[in-house]
């Protein structure tokens, strides 16, 4: 039987997010990352996991396993209906938060991955796709 | 909610985070801590994070804080025993942990506040 090659989870607690975490580990290890892009992968999953439960009120992560040019990878989909990112330069500066935590959630996790977008609108919503190869 | 145990060994509190924390569970520590320092009067706080393998923005404040506010209590936090791929990740994230004193084990650590300790009662 073929292992799954994508899926969802749901971020609407805190556990979610431990949960998310737990996933993404194994994804990693099934694709047999490094050490190193394991925990950067998985680090990225925390952070814009838990701006979808904070900033967005709750959505899910979607996953799915990549192949292109020989290479494998692994793409998360980061997905909330929540108010969505006003001003996307704003939000992907350093240091700038929107309320509380260390402004690091975007910027910081895009430098952990090798393809990171984001697609958002106010008032609908916010969809945060990051990639890394192996 | 899990809490995290804090052990006292003579003067320092002794804290080994050995599950992946949810975020209330690091902000009841930092709670925590606070609280077990000034009803101890204890003078170091080790936290031993070598079972954690990511460390986000979120515990990363979290630690960041614990030794802010223990420092305002008059204790000195060294933070022991981060995985190297915990410590690229963290830089690449942009966080440096500034303020946190670290070393790589427990024994150095404890070394650490012990000369802590030594430099504060010549101060006094």
């Amino acid at each position: 039987m073929d292992a799954e090659t994508s899926g969802t989870l749901p971020i609407a607690s805190e556990q979610n997010i431990v949960a998310t975490r737990q996933l993404v580990r194994t994804l990693c290890q099934q694709l047999k990352f490094s050490l190193v892009d394991q925990t950067k992968m998985i680090t990225a999953a925390s952070e814009l996991s838990r701006n979808t439960l904070v900033h967005g009120g709750g959505g899910r992560m979607r996953w799915e396993f990549l192949e292109g040019s020989g290479k494998r990878g692994l793409q998360l989909h980061f997905e909330d209906e929540g108010p969505g990112i006003k001003d996307m330069n704003l939000a992907l500066t350093d240091g700038w938060t929107s309320g509380g935590g260390m402004g690091l959630g975007l910027p910081g996790s895009k430098r952990l991955v090798h393809d990171f977008v984001v697609d958002s609108e106010p008032g609908r919503g916010t969809r945060v796709s990051i990639t890394r190869w192996k | 909610m899990e809490r995290i145990p804090i052990l006292r060994m003579g003067s320092v509190l002794l804290v080994t985070i050995q599950v992946d924390m949810q975020d209330q569970t690091a902000m009841a520590l930092q709670e925590d801590l606070a609280d077990k320092i000034a009803k101890t009067g204890a003078s170091g706080v080790l936290i031993d994070i070598s079972a954690l393998e990511i460390v986000d923005s979120f515990v990363g404040r979290m630690l960041a804080s614990i030794s802010g506010i223990a420092r305002i209590l008059s204790a000195t936090t060294v933070v022991v025993g981060m995985q190297p791929a915990v410590a690229i990740t963290l830089v690449e994230l942009g966080l440096s942990l500034e303020g946190v004193r670290t070393a790589l084990n427990v024994e150095r650590g404890v070394q650490l506040l012990e000369r802590a300790r030594r430099e504060t009662a010549v101060g006094r």
